[in-house]
C-alpha cells in the first residue's frame, strides 16, 4: 500500500473533508504546494484557489478555498480556510455574475470604492473560475 | 349569572398569556435546534486551529508574537462580554453578570483597572449603570451572526493588547452544557495560556512561507476571532435554550393558575346557588 497522509479541511462554518490521501495540492501564497507524506513541518497561508486531494486508489477530490492557513505536520495536513466548499458546489452562473459586477466596479473606478478590496474580490473570482475550468476539463477526460 | 365575573375575566387573560408563552416556547425550541447546529458546525475549525496553536507553542519559533508574551505589568484587564440582545430567557444573563461582578470585585481589590467590550444589548444596559469603562459595543447581531460583525469588537481589544494598553484579556459568555443547563464561563484569551503538554525534547521549527511573523500574526488573529465567534454562537444557543425552558415553566404556571382560579370560580358559583336556594326555601317556610 502506498504511504498516506491524513487531511483535514475545515472552514469557520463547517468541516468539509477529513480523511487520508496519497498527496495534497494546495495554493500557497508563494505558489502551489504539492504535499506528500512525511513532508517537513510547514506553516503558510493560502491564496484563493483549488485544493486537490489525491485519494488512495487514484480518485481525486477538489475543493475551493477563498484563503486561509495551511499547516503541515509529517502525518497530518490541516487546511483552515475562511470559506471552503466542494468544487462541484460552485455555482458558475453566480460566479460569472459576480465577475461582471466586479469588472464594472473596476471600470468605473468611483472615488469611494476600496481599490484593494475590489482587487481581492477579483482574485477570488478568477480563482473560482479556474477551479471550475479545471474541474470541467478533468470531467471531460 | 353575575357571579364571579372578575374571576372569569382573569381566567381568560391568563389563558391568553399562556397562548403567548406556548408560542414563544415553540419558536425558541426550533431556533435552539438551528443555533445548536451552528455551534457544532463551528467546532471542528476551533478544534483544528487549537491543534495548530499547540504545535506552534511547542515549536521553537524564532519570532514571538505579542499575544504569546506576558506583559511585565499585570494591572489592566480587558473583558469581552457576550450577552443576549433580548430578555425573557430566565436567569441566563443575570447569572453571567453576577459571576462577572464577583470577579470585578476581586480584581478591583487587587488594584486592577477594568475595561469592557460588550456584545449584546442586555449587557450594555446592565454595565452602563456601573460606571465601568466601556470601549466598544456591538448589538443586534441576530440569530446567525457573521464573523465580520464581531471582528470590530474583537479588534478593539486585540489592538489594545498589542499597544500595551491592557495586560490581560478575558472572554465572558455562557457555556452550553445541554438544553436544560447553561453555565457562565469566564476564560482568559490573552496572553495565550501555555499548553499543559510536555515540551518535546528535540528542537524543531516550521518552515514559514513567506515569513514567520506574517504567518503567525494571521494564525493568532484568526484563532482569537474563532474563539470569540464560538463564544457568541454558543451564547445564542444558550439564549434559545434558556428561553425555551423559561417559557415552558411559564406555560406550566399558567395552567396551574387557571385550574386554581377555576376551582375558586366553581366554589363561588356553588355558594351563590346554595344561598339562592336557601333563601327560596326560607321564604316558602315563612309564608
Amino acid at each position: 500500500m502506498a504511504m498516506t497522509i491524513h487531511v483535514d479541511i475545515v472552514s469557520a462554518e463547517q468541516e468539509i473533508f477529513s480523511g487520508v490521501a496519497e498527496m495534497v495540492f494546495a495554493p500557497g501564497v508563494m505558489g502551489e504546494l504539492g504535499i506528500a507524506p512525511h513532508h517537513s513541518p510547514l506553516l503558510t497561508y493560502l491564496a484563493p484557489g483549488e485544493v486537490r486531494v489525491k485519494l488512495p486508489g487514484g480518485a481525486e477530490e477538489s475543493f475551493y478555498v477563498s484563503g486561509g492557513i495551511l499547516e503541515i505536520q509529517p502525518h497530518i495536513v490541516t487546511v483552515l480556510s475562511d470559506t471552503a466548499m466542494r468544487a462541484e458546489d460552485l455555482d458558475e452562473a453566480a460566479v460569472l455574475k459576480a465577475k461582471e459586477a466586479v469588472d464594472r466596479a473596476m471600470h468605473e473606478r468611483t472615488a469611494e470604492m476600496e481599490y484593494a478590496k475590489v482587487l481581492a474580490e477579483q482574485a477570488e473570482i478568477a480563482a473560482q473560475l479556474l477551479t471550475l475550468q479545471r474541474l470541467r476539463r478533468r470531467a471531460g477526460r | 349569572m353575575a357571579v364571579g365575573k372578575e374571576i372569569r375575566t382573569k381566567i381568560a387573560s391568563v389563558k391568553n398569556t399562556q397562548k403567548i408563552t406556548k408560542a414563544m416556547e415553540m419558536v425558541a425550541a426550533s431556533k435552539m435546534r438551528k443555533a445548536q447546529h451552528r455551534m457544532q458546525a463551528a467546532r471542528p475549525y476551533a478544534r483544528k486551529i487549537m491543534n495548530v496553536i499547540t504545535h506552534l507553542a511547542r515549536a521553537h519559533a524564532e519570532y514571538k508574537h505579542p499575544f504569546l508574551i506576558n506583559h511585565a505589568e499585570d494591572r489592566r484587564i480587558g473583558v469581552i462580554i457576550v450577552s443576549s440582545d433580548r430578555g425573557l430567557c430566565g436567569g441566563l444573563n443575570s447569572n453571567l453578570f453576577r459571576d462577572l461582578l464577583r470577579r470585578f470585585n476581586e480584581w478591583k481589590k487587587a488594584g486592577s483597572e477594568i475595561e469592557l467590550v460588550i456584545i449584546g444589548n442586555k449587557a450594555v444596559s446592565f454595565f452602563n449603570r456601573f460606571g465601568l469603562k466601556i470601549d466598544g459595543q456591538t448589538t443586534h447581531i441576530g440569530d446567525a451572526p457573521g464573523l465580520e460583525q464581531l471582528i470590530g469588537a474583537a479588534k478593539i481589544m486585540l489592538d489594545k493588547y498589542t499597544a500595551n494598553e491592557i495586560d490581560r484579556l478575558y472572554l465572558a459568555s455562557n457555556q452550553f452544557v445541554n438544553s436544560m443547563t447553561q453555565k457562565p464561563r469566564i476564560e482568559q484569551l490573552l496572553p495565550l495560556p501555555p499548553s499543559a503538554e510536555q515540551e518535546l525534547k528535540h528542537h524543531w521549527d516550521y518552515i514559514y512561507e513567506p515569513e514567520a511573523q506574517q504567518t503567525i500574526d494571521q494564525l493568532l488573529t484568526r484563532y482569537i476571532e474563532s474563539l470569540i465567534y464560538q463564544g457568541v454562537v454558543e451564547n445564542i444557543a444558550c439564549e434559545q435554550a434558556a428561553r425555551m425552558v423559561a417559557m415552558k415553566s411559564a406555560s406550566d404556571n399558567a395552567t396551574n393558575l387557571i385550574s386554581e382560579l377555576q376551582l375558586i370560580y366553581n366554589k363561588a358559583r356553588q355558594a351563590a346557588i346554595t344561598q339562592e336556594l336557601s333563601e327560596i326555601v326560607a321564604g316558602a317556610a315563612a309564608v
